[in-house]
C-alpha cells in the first residue's frame, strides 16, 4: 500500500517540483526572483481546464501521441525503484524501461509528422537523429551496470552502493547517463526548453500544435521522464539508508539533481546543433569504456 | 575626365540649389555611377523624383565618398525604362525594385524584379528548389516571439540552407508620403516613428535636413545634447542586442545582466527627454530639453557604474568558451559581400570595413569630438557581437566626456521655414548604421519629395547571404546578430 501511495505521490508531484527547482536555480544564478517553484503544477492544472484545438489535417495519430507518451512514462515509473522497491520488477525490466522511453518518443514523433508542418518535420528528424545516438549510450551504460549486478533488473542494477566497490565502470556509466538525461529531457547544452525560436528547437517544436489537456500530458510526461532518469542516478550515488528514510533520500536527491541541472544550464551556452552528436558520441564512448572495465 | 565631373558635390548636412545638380542622359548617368562606384564610392541612395507614381520620371543618385567625406549627386533626364544597374552594381538591387514599385520606371535586365513592400507573400514569385531531398521551410509573417512581421523562405537540404529569401513589406505605413504631405508640425513625430528603436537617429537626420534647407545651424550646446541622446540610444540597443544574442544561445545569466543594463540607459533617456526611447527630445533648431546640474550628476554616476559593469558582464560573456564556440564561424559575411552590397553600420564594421558616418561624414558634435571606429575582420556572429560590445565601451567614454564638458549657451534656437527649390541630404550614424534623409523643396518651400533610407534597407540582403551554406538552426542567432528593422525597411 505504501509503495502504491509513494508511487502516486511521486509521479504526480515530483515532475512539476523538479522543473520548478531547475527554473528557480537558473533565476537565482541570473539574479532574478523567478516564478514560484510550483508554477509548472499551476500550468498543468490550467492546461487541463482548457479545451483543445485540432488541425483539420491531423488524424487520430495526432491525438494518440500525448496519451501514449504519458502512459509510457507512467509505466516506466512503475519499473523504477522510487524510494524502496519498484511496483513491478522482473529480470529484464531494464530493457522494457528503455523501450517504453522509445515508445513515447515514437508516438511523439509520429504525432509531429502527422501535422505536416515543416517545423515539426524538422524537429522530428532531429529528435530521431539524436536519440539514435542517445539510446546506445543508455543501453551500454545499462549493460555495464547489469553485468556488475548480475541481473537485468533496474532494482538490482541501481542498488545503492559506494566506497571502493563503486568501480570506475559505475562512474563512467553515471557520466554517460547524465549526458543522456540532458539530451532526453531537452536541457541545455543539447536543447533549450525556454526558447521561442522554432528553427532551433528539437523537442519543443514537435509539440507546437498540441494544446490544452494534450499539452498538459506532454509536459507532465516530459517532466516524469526527467524524474525517472534523475532518480536512477540518485540511487547510484546516495546510500540507501540515511536518516531521511528512503523516500526522503530520494526527494533530497531529486532536488539536488535539479539544482545541478540548473547550474549546468546557467554556466554554459547551448551547443551548436551539429555539435550535439559529438556530445552524445562522447556519452557512448564513456559507456563503452565502462563496459570494458566491467567485463575485465 | 575625372569620374566626379558629372556630379554636384556637397557635404553631409548641406543643402544645394536643385538646379545645380547636373541632369544628364540616362546612359551617361548610368556609366557615371558605375565609374564612381568602381572608384570606391558607395551608393547611398538611388531614387526617382516622381511625385505621382507614374512614369516617366527622372532618377537621382547620391554616392558617398567615405574617405573624402563628400556626397556626389547626379540626376538623369526623365525616362520610362532604362538598362538596370544591378547586374553591374549589386548595391542598386533593392533601390531599383523600390523605384519600379513606386513609379513604374522599369530597370530592364534586373535579375529579380519583384515588389519590395506592396506584395502579399502569397502573390509574388519566390525562388524554389526541386528534388527528392530538398525541402522548403516558410517562417512568418506571424512569429512565435514578439517581433515584427516578415516572411522568410528557406530552401534546405536537411539542416543545410541553400537559399533564404526574405519578403518584407508588412509594416508599410507610408512614412515618406506622410513626411511629404505634412502637415509640417507632425513631420518630426512621423520621423521618430519610422523605426521605434532608432527614434533619436531618425529625428536627428530629419532635423539636420530641415536646418540645412532653412540655412540655420543649432547651437553647440544643442549639438552636444543631441550627441548625448544618440549615444545613449546606441548604448541601450547595443547592450540589449548582446543580451538578446545571449538569450538565443541559452546563456541566461548574461541575458539578465545585459537586460538590466539596457534598462539603465532607457531610464537615462527618460530622465533627459521624458520618453524611454528619446522621442520628443530633438526639434528643428535644437533640442527640447536641457540638462540640469542634478541630471548631469545622476547621468555621470550611471555612466561610471556602467563602465565597470559592462566590462564585468562582457568579460563573463566573451570569456565563456561555450559562448565563443557558438558564435564563431556562424553566419559569416565576407568583406566582398559587404562592399558589393554596400553594407553599413555594425554589419559592415564586423567585416573589416572602416565605415562610420561619425568619422567619414562628421556632423554635429562629432566634428569636434572624435569617436574611435571599431572594426573586426571575421564577419561572423562573434564579430557583430564584439563590435557592439566595443562600441558600447567607446560610447560610454564619449558620453562621460560630453556630459562633463557640456558647452554653455542656449539649447535651442529658432528654425526658419525651408527655402524654395533646394535639396538637402542628412546622414546620421544610428546604432544600426547610416540613417539617410533626403528631401527636395518645391517653389513654395513645401516638400516635393522626401526619401528615407534606414540602415536595414542596405543590410537585409546580407542576412540572406550569411545563411547560405549554413544551418537552418543558426538562423535565429544570425538574425539577432544583425537585428535589422522591419519597420525601417518597410517605411
Amino acid at each position: 500500500m505504501t509503495r502504491v501511495s509513494s508511487y502516486l505521490l511521486l509521479v504526480v508531484f515530483a515532475p512539476p517540483l523538479m522543473l520548478g527547482i531547475i527554473t528557480k536555480t537558473k533565476a537565482a544564478v541570473a539574479g532574478r526572483k523567478g516564478p514560484p517553484v510550483l508554477q509548472p503544477l499551476y500550468d498543468t492544472i490550467k492546461l487541463l481546464g482548457k479545451g483543445a484545438v485540432y488541425s483539420t489535417t491531423t488524424t487520430w495519430m495526432f491525438r494518440l501521441g500525448p496519451v501514449i507518451s504519458l502512459s509510457a512514462a507512467l509505466a516506466a515509473a512503475a519499473l523504477v525503484p522510487l524510494g524502496g522497491a519498484p511496483l513491478v520488477a522482473f529480470n529484464g525490466d531494464a530493457i522494457l524501461f528503455a523501450y517504453l522511453f522509445a515508445l513515447g518518443r515514437f508516438v511523439t514523433v509520429t504525432a509531429a509528422l502527422d501535422t505536416g508542418s515543416s517545423f515539426e518535420g524538422m524537429g522530428a528528424s532531429r529528435e530521431v537523429a539524436f536519440s539514435s545516438l542517445a539510446e546506445p549510450a543508455l543501453i551500454l551504460a545499462f549493460s555495464s551496470l547489469a553485468h556488475r549486478a548480475g541481473a537485468l533488473s533496474l532494482a538490482a542494477m541501481f542498488a545503492p552502493h559506494g566506497g571502493p566497490s563503486a568501480a570506475a565502470s559505475t562512474i563512467l556509466a553515471l557520466g554517460s547517463l547524465f549526458i543522456v538525461l540532458l539530451a532526453e529531457n531537452s536541457r541545455i547544452p543539447v536543447d533549450d526548453p525556454n526558447t521561442h525560436l522554432e528553427l532551433t528547437m528539437i523537442h519543443e517544436v514537435m509539440v507546437l500544435d498540441h494544446g490544452g489537456p494534450d499539452l498538459a500530458f506532454i509536459l507532465h510526461g516530459a517532466g516524469l521522464k526527467l524524474v525517472l532518469m534523475a532518480s536512477l542516478l540518485v540511487r547510484l550515488i546516495l546510500p540507501d539508508k540515511t536518516f531521511l528514510g528512503p523516500l526522503g533520500t530520494l526527494a533530497f536527491g531529486l532536488a539536488a539533481a535539479a539544482v545541478v541541472i540548473g547550474l549546468v544550464e546557467s554556466s554554459m551556452a547551448r551547443l551548436r546543433l551539429v555539435r550535439v552528436p559529438q556530445l552524445l558520441v562522447a556519452a557512448i564512448c564513456a559507456s563503452v569504456f565502462g563496459l570494458i572495465l566491467a567485463l575485465r | 575626365m575625372s569620374p566626379t565631373s558629372r556630379f554636384a558635390s556637397i557635404r553631409n548636412g548641406e543643402a544645394l540649389d536643385f538646379s545645380k545638380i547636373p541632369v544628364v542622359p540616362i546612359e551617361d548617368f548610368r556609366s557615371a555611377i558605375l565609374k564612381l562606384a568602381a572608384a570606391n564610392h558607395r551608393l547611398c541612395a538611388l531614387l526617382c523624383d516622381g511625385k505621382d507614381g507614374r512614369p516617366p520620371g527622372s532618377l537621382l543618385a547620391v554616392l558617398a565618398d567615405d574617405i573624402g567625406g563628400k556626397l556626389f549627386l547626379a540626376a538623369s533626364q526623365p525616362v520610362t525604362s532604362y538598362p538596370s544597374l544591378t547586374p553591374d552594381l549589386a548595391q542598386a538591387h533593392l533601390f531599383e525594385r523600390e523605384i519600379y514599385e513606386g513609379s513604374g520606371i522599369r530597370p530592364d535586365g534586373h535579375p529579380w524584379l519583384k515588389p519590395v513592400r506592396r506584395a502579399l507573400a502569397d502573390k509574388v514569385a519566390f525562388f524554389s528548389e526541386q528534388g527528392d531531398e530538398v525541402h522548403e521551410v516558410a517562417v512568418g509573417p506571424i512569429h512565435a516571439g514578439i517581433i515584427e512581421p516578415g516572411h522568410f523562405r528557406f530552401q534546405c537540404h536537411g539542416e543545410m540552407v541553400h537559399h533564404l529569401e526574405i519578403q518584407l513589406g508588412y509594416q508599410h505605413r507610408g512614412a515618406e508620403r506622410l513626411l511629404r504631405e505634412g502637415p509640417p508640425h507632425r513631420s518630426l513625430a512621423v520621423a521618430e516613428s519610422i523605426c521605434g528603436d532608432t527614434a533619436v537617429a531618425h529625428a536627428w537626420a530629419h532635423c539636420a535636413m530641415r536646418e540645412a534647407l532653412a540655412g540655420v545651424s543649432p547651437t553647440l550646446r544643442a549639438e552636444a545634447l543631441r550627441a548625448i541622446v544618440l549615444e545613449v540610444e546606441r548604448l541601450a540597443n547595443h547592450i540589449g542586442d548582446l543580451g538578446a544574442i545571449s538569450n538565443d544561445i541559452g546563456f541566461l545569466p548574461a541575458t539578465a545582466y545585459f537586460g538590466r543594463m539596457r534598462g539603465d540607459f532607457l531610464n537615462m533617456l527618460m530622465t533627459i527627454s521624458g520618453n524611454r526611447y528619446g522621442k520628443g527630445m530633438l526639434r528643428p533648431g535644437g533640442v527640447a530639453f536641457d540638462l540640469t546640474a542634478g541630471m548631469r550628476t545622476e547621468i555621470l554616476e550611471t555612466i561610471n557604474r556602467s563602465i565597470r559593469h559592462l566590462r564585468e558582464v562582457g568579460g563573463m560573456f566573451f570569456g565563456e568558451p561555450s559562448v565563443i564556440s557558438r558564435l564563431e564561424d556562424t553566419g559569416t559575411v565576407s568583406r566582398k559581400i559587404c562592399d558589393d552590397l554596400g553594407l553599413v553600420g555594425v554589419c559592415a564594421r564586423a567585416t573589416g570595413a572602416d565605415r562610420d558616418v561619425r568619422q567619414d561624414h562628421p556632423y554635429g558634435l562629432y566634428r569636434f569630438r572624435h569617436i574611435p571606429v571599431v572594426r573586426l575582420d571575421s564577419g561572423d556572429v562573434f564579430a557583430r557581437a564584439m563590435v557592439r560590445f566595443l562600441e558600447a565601451q567607446r560610447s560610454l567614454e564619449f558620453l562621460g566626456d560630453a556630459v562633463d564638458h557640456l558647452p554653455e549657451g542656449s539649447a535651442t534656437s529658432p528654425c526658419a521655414a525651408p527655402a524654395a527649390n533646394r535639396l538637402a541630404v542628412a546622414l546620421v550614424e544610428g546604432w544600426r548604421g547610416e540613417v539617410c534623409h533626403i528631401a527636395k523643396t518645391g517653389r513654395d518651400g513645401s516638400y516635393d519629395w522626401y526619401k528615407v533610407i534606414d540602415p536595414s534597407f542596405h543590410n537585409w540582403m546580407a542576412l540572406a547571404l550569411a545563411l547560405r551554406g549554413g544551418e537552418i538552426s543558426d538562423f535565429p542567432l544570425c538574425n539577432k546578430s544583425f537585428n535589422l528593422s522591419y519597420a525601417g525597411h518597410d517605411l
